[in-house]
């Protein structure tokens, strides 16, 4: 069930879900967070309304879509709530903002929280210079941005960087989950052996590639090479220099991965670039801060550099503050 | 469940950390070897799982998948069997490369189980599984076969020594309920297993346990506040847990003549639920510790007496259930006209601990009952003082939490709350929180999960033998009782069992709960 509620004020908007609830009943399921996504007036609106209702069969979610119209127009706000099988297992509000109220996205939000459950904020597009900082971001414990969304994705995850807070989460990091698996469960097998020194090749204005090498910095404090490849294809291999040989998980189709090492048959499975729905349901799955993500961020300016900083094989973290 | 993995030497693997959640465990390189592959569970169950866990990315690269059946096939036609089972019976959607990668590992061996030659073939082909697949000698055997042929096939491990584990490599054993059918034959069976497999490499399933649900009990008691303070005998007048079945015995009318409800469900799932119900705090989630307080709780439960009062059977006669005309058990092809083997079965048991002393706890199963569920019900006692007229009070019922397993995985709150009206009347009302229909699309199915921790050696949730012999020593002393009476009580098809069953719990005082 769509309803238009052009011209209207929040709790115009809360008493239509209130009514909607009493004559559907359908919309009584408990809902676990609310799902704050901020984008401008596109056609990126439906496509994360789309994603958000896919990964709200996993986590029921109120989902709040703030779409920035034209600033030069006249302070207006128009509503649309969709609820039943045009959400999902969630109940979507797409709220339009128009001229000064543009800017004050977070006064609408407030209002049309469910109380006491979390709340995500996404920007599917470009994201704030501090998403921490942001109006939206502030209401927010978590806060997901894509980097490779962005028009300049290593300028992109540069700013993530230096602006990281507690609770921010990147999906150029969530599509490296099924690589880091690989590689974290290749290494847990005969021969117990460090890792002397790693190449990741990928894009070069792929972050997902720049994340992959810094977290295999942060992890193993070895040096880490970056290595360029065509651009498009995001990431194709990772490297991991071992006394015995090396493993090597490299992907040359974008679809199929081959994982090699020394002494033992070559391996392939689907390693796939998960999909905008699965990224997005995997980040709801957790909204404590991501440590090991952070530290992955903080050491890709570390990739490249020739020095092993910190004894090998220590994990006590004392690279931070290497320059 | 420890995270903290150690190689030998002290090797610690630094691409892992327990605070890197969203990092999924994947199990090692290992094959699996089914027996009985063409059987019903194997097809449902097994196979979609594994393609399931495959399709998630938790199946290790190169996995290799054999089959071993009295079957003149090739691994294409093997392949094809798990490809249609894959295809009918996966949760997750079908995705050609996923498969395409599985397919590479399957294998298929011919041969009945005292064929000596079969196993030598087997020995061979997993010989080169590790060599062109890189399964690194581990292995799992999924005995998916009746009991009887256990000693056969384990006999034909032990011989071609393919049970035996060397150095970093592991061999595991699984196997299905039943786990006997009286203690005396549990022993027998576990005697068989453990001489060629050590306990730590058994692993029993019990489906029950993988359902997030059932791990959910232990998150609702142990990880809130709100219920742990009224979880005994001061509050909780009775517990009633139930496992209803709609359908009957169409195709396993021959295996459950003379098995029956009581050793069919009670045994293992309904006991195994009032365990983790009953059970104190576990010092630690570890495998040790839960398994500590689910033996402690085992030991102290009793039968009710006189069994003649406390407990009640019944076979299902024709009727009709829900729109459709069923015939009754007797006339189920393959079921012997003159069986005494019930379709339904209701125990009283009591916990003899402190938390739970006088507190009954009322078990119940059957097939063709009025809709398919599964819940425990925990009954609480009246308020002890009303400060209402009785004539408001007249429609409240007892405080109830019920636990749904299924379907519908959910925890129900009932309470009494003001009817809207200018007169002061309280009647029941609930509060429903639906687990199943809001986590379910990517919550692993009960096999996917029980499967995929097998194959990581995580035990949590698979029943020891302690844990079974304990079970039977339960309900030996019913099976005996009912051994002597006449048969069972006749109900028809499509109602809540039979009379005996509603006068057992009626001579307490109570009544079980319409779920």
């Amino acid at each position: 069930m769509i309803v238009d509620l052009p011209s209207t004020t929040t709790s115009a908007v809360n008493h239509a879900l209130i009514d909607m609830r009493e004559r559907g009943g359908a919309v009584a399921i408990g809902r676990v967070l609310n799902l704050v996504i901020v984008t401008d007036d596109s056609a990126q609106v439906e496509q994360s309304i789309e994603a958000a209702n896919e990964a709200s069969k996993e986590h029921p979610c109120r989902v709040l879509v703030m779409a920035r119209g034209l600033k030069r127009a006249g302070t207006r706000l128009d509503a649309q709530i969709r609820v039943g099988g045009d959400a999902g297992a969630s109940e979507v509000l797409v709220l339009r903002l128009y001229g000064p109220l543009a800017d004050h996205g977070d006064s609408v939000v407030i209002p049309l929280l469910l109380p006491d459950c979390p709340v995500v904020a996404w920007w599917p597009g470009a994201a704030p210079a501090i998403p921490a900082q942001d109006p939206i971001g502030r209401l927010a414990q978590r806060r997901i941005t894509d980097a490779a969304a962005a028009s300049q994705p290593t300028k992109a995850l540069e700013s993530r960087r230096i602006s990281y807070a507690d609770g921010d989460t990147d999906l150029a990091w969530t599509r490296l989950t099924a690589w880091r698996a690989l590689l974290a469960a290749a290494l847990d097998l005969p021969p117990f052996e460090e890792v002397e020194a790693v190449t990741v090749t990928g894009a070069a204005d792929n972050p997902s590639a720049d994340l992959l090498a810094g977290w295999l910095r942060s992890r193993l404090h070895v040096p880490v090479r970056r290595r360029a490849s065509p651009p498009g294809g995001g990431i194709s291999s990772a490297v991991l220099e071992r006394p015995s040989g090396p493993v090597e998980l490299f992907r040359p189709d974008g679809k199929v991965g081959v994982l090699r090492q020394p002494g033992q048959p070559e391996r392939r499975m689907p390693l796939k670039r998960p999909s905008l729905r699965a990224c997005l349901a995997e980040e709801l799955r957790r909204l404590d801060p991501d440590e090991i993500y952070q530290a992955a961020l903080q050491a890709v300016t570390e990739v490249n550099s020739r020095r092993a900083s910190g004894a090998k094989g220590s994990r006590s973290g004392e690279t931070q503050g290497d320059p | 469940m420890s995270t903290e993995r150690r190689a030998p030497g002290g090797w610690v693997n630094s691409l892992l950390d327990n605070r890197d959640k969203r990092l999924p465990r994947i199990a090692g390189p290992c094959g699996v070897i089914v027996f009985g592959v063409t059987g019903d569970l194997s097809r449902k169950k097994l196979m979609p799982a594994i393609y399931d866990l495959a399709n998630r990315g938790l199946l290790p690269p190169g996995f290799a998948l054999v089959g071993f059946a009295r079957r003149d096939w090739a691994d294409e036609n093997f392949a094809e069997l798990v490809h249609d089972a894959v295809r009918e019976h996966a949760r997750t959607p079908f995705r050609e490369e996923v498969w395409a990668r599985l397919s590479e590992g399957i294998r298929f061996v011919p041969g009945s189980f005292d064929d000596d030659a079969a196993f030598d073939n087997l020995t061979s082909m997993i010989s080169d599984l590790d060599q062109e697949r890189g399964t690194g000698g581990n292995h799992a055997f999924y005995l998916s076969i009746p009991p009887t042929m256990f000693p056969v096939v384990l006999k034909q491990l032990a011989r071609t020594g393919l049970a035996v584990q060397n150095g970093d490599q592991w061999r595991r054993v699984v196997i299905e309920k039943p786990f006997g059918h009286d203690l005396r034959s549990a022993r027998e069976l576990n005697d068989i297993v453990s001489d060629v497999f050590p306990e730590e490499s058994v692993f029993r399933i019990d489906h029950y346990l993988g359902k997030e649900t059932v791990q959910n009990i232990l998150a609702l008691r142990f990880a809130n506040q709100l219920y742990e303070p009224i979880w005994n005998s001061h509050y909780v007048d009775h517990v009633q847990i139930t496992m209803a079945e709609d359908i009957g015995l169409a195709g396993r009318a021959g295996y459950y003549d003379g098995i029956g409800a009581a050793r069919d469900v009670i045994q293992n799932h309904l006991l195994q639920l009032l365990a983790l119900t009953a059970m104190e705090e576990p010092l630690s989630f570890s495998p040790e510790s839960l398994r500590s307080e689910k033996i402690k709780i085992l030991s102290a439960i009793k039968l009710a007496e006189p069994l003649d009062e406390t407990t009640a059977r019944g076979q299902y006669t024709a009727g009709w259930q829900g729109a459709t005309k069923v015939v009754g058990v007797l006339e189920e092809p393959g079921f012997r006209q003159d069986s005494t083997t019930e379709t339904f079965a209701a125990i009283t048991l009591q916990v003899d601990t402190r938390r739970w002393a006088g507190v009954p706890f009322f078990l119940r199963t059957g097939k063709r009952l009025g809709r398919r569920v599964t819940e425990i019900a925990v009954i609480f006692k009246r308020a002890p003082h009303l400060p209402f007229e009785k004539t408001m009070t007249e429609e409240l019922g007892q405080n109830a939490l019920v636990i749904r397993i299924q379907p519908d995985e959910g925890v129900i709150i009932r309470f009494g709350s003001k009817v809207p009206g200018t007169a002061m009347e309280v009647r029941d009302v609930t509060m429903d929180f639906r687990y199943g229909t809001a986590f379910t699309e990517s919550s692993p199915e009960a096999y996917e999960r029980l499967l995929l921790d097998m194959l990581l050696g995580e035990p949590s949730l698979f029943p020891v033998n302690a844990e079974v012999e304990l079970s039977w020593g339960i309900l030996d002393p019913v099976l005996e009782h009912w051994a002597k009476q006449d048969g069972p009580e006749p109900y028809p098809a499509g109602t809540w069992g039979p009379p005996s069953a509603d006068l057992m719990i009626a001579k307490t005082g109570r009544a079980w709960r319409r779920p």
